[in-house]
């Protein structure tokens, strides 16, 4: 079985995750950018991500035969000062040529406030000025369904957007039809305690059919399980998915979505 | 796609542990002093939904459990989140 993780925060983890990835069959992964657990002081913190996501981490996955992408961002947690974010946004065109950088992300939206709305939207902006793809972080648990509405009523003003270079991830069974509904992609996330089990994302596979979704671990320094998707995968097959429909969730859907920057490609050359 | 006996078969047993889990919990929390907030209040209000003869129970317990407010405060007075509506709105959800 192969598969891509087309989620996971791998400065949070350690190389023996990497192994363990690799020995489940993953072929490519992808990290946006997000909050490191606490703020950072300065502009320049970020600046040292970057650099970890656009050069060290795509070695690291090299030597474990994965191929690493990101995203880049102020997340939407750091993004309630906008002179700050504005701040950090300004670093992020340097880093935009990147081999791996695929597009913006994960932008979004935590609380729900008119400053983090601000630069969501600065941020689609700077996508869409570069052809970018987006990916799209929606809030944390009673927050969700308030802010995924906010977040599709501000992307319909944005009348060039290709909806379908538009991810929406962390879905739930609440949000999932606003965001196909409107024509993007949707991606659910495979958490032990918040967002989505493998069993609910199977279920959402089965009510909402099987285009434009994918499944991710969002695997990070909290509670989360960096297998996650092979986990799925295999609940798929008690559940007598066939490989098949299987491949089209972990790998073709990913894969067909990804394949939207030109940067990403099944078989691009290990950095 | 599996039988129903099927899936019986498969999940029964997590959903029987979910299920002694809560209540559990509920147990747990009426034998601790102190008092309880809106996280307990909103839980306690979404289980009967679970009853409620429906295809979309997931759905509606998790809108009985988000913020029903449409204002945009200009900035968050704390970053977190707690898993249940604020406790100045109503939890019954608009479709119920």
């Amino acid at each position: 079985m192969k598969y891509i993780e087309p989620h996971a925060h791998m400065v949070s983890r350690t190389t023996d995750d990497y192994e363990k990835l690799a020995l489940a069959g993953c072929e490519a992964l992808c990290e946006p950018a997000f909050w490191a657990g606490f703020d950072r002081s300065s502009a320049d913190g970020f600046y040292d991500y970057f650099r970890q996501l656009t050069e060290y981490e795509p070695k690291r996955a090299a030597k474990y035969g994965i191929r690493h992408y990101s995203w880049l961002c102020i997340n939407p947690k750091e993004a309630d000062d906008p002179g700050f974010a504005r701040e950090v946004m300004s670093i992020i065109p340097q880093f935009l040529d990147s081999p791996t950088v695929l597009g913006i992300g994960e932008i979004g939206l935590n609380k729900n406030t008119r400053n983090e709305l601000t630069i969501f939207e600065e941020h689609v902006q700077l996508a869409l000025d570069r052809d970018l793809p987006i990916l799209i972080h929606t809030p944390h648990l009673e927050d969700k369904l308030k802010g995924t509405r906010l977040i599709l009523d501000s992307l319909a003003s944005f009348s060039k957007l290709d909806r379908g270079k538009v991810i929406i991830d962390h879905v739930e069974e609440h949000t999932i039809a606003h965001v196909l509904d409107a024509g993007y992609w949707a991606g659910m996330t495979l958490y032990p305690e918040s967002k989505c089990t493998p069993n609910r994302a199977i279920d959402m596979l089965e009510i909402y059919g099987h285009e434009r979704l994918w499944v991710n671990s969002a695997c990070d320094w909290g509670h989360s399980d960096p297998l996650a998707v092979p986990k799925c995968a295999l609940e798929m097959k008690r559940r007598k998915y066939n490989p098949a429909m299987i491949d089209q969730i972990i790998y073709q859907n990913p894969r067909e979505f990804l394949s939207q920057s030109a940067k990403f490609a099944a078989h691009h050359p290990l950095p | 796609m599996p039988s129903k006996k099927e899936l019986l078969d498969l999940q029964f047993i997590d959903a029987r542990h979910l299920l002694i889990n809560l209540a559990a919990f509920l147990d747990r929390i009426d034998r601790h002093p102190g008092e309880d907030d809106h996280r307990l209040t909103a839980l306690k209000a979404a289980i009967p939904v679970i009853l409620e003869n429906r295809p979309d129970r997931a759905k509606a317990v998790l809108e009985a459990m988000s913020d029903p407010s449409t204002d945009l405060p200009q900035s968050a007075p704390f970053q977190g989140a707690t898993g249940a509506p604020p406790v100045d709105h109503a939890l019954i959800p608009a479709d119920r």
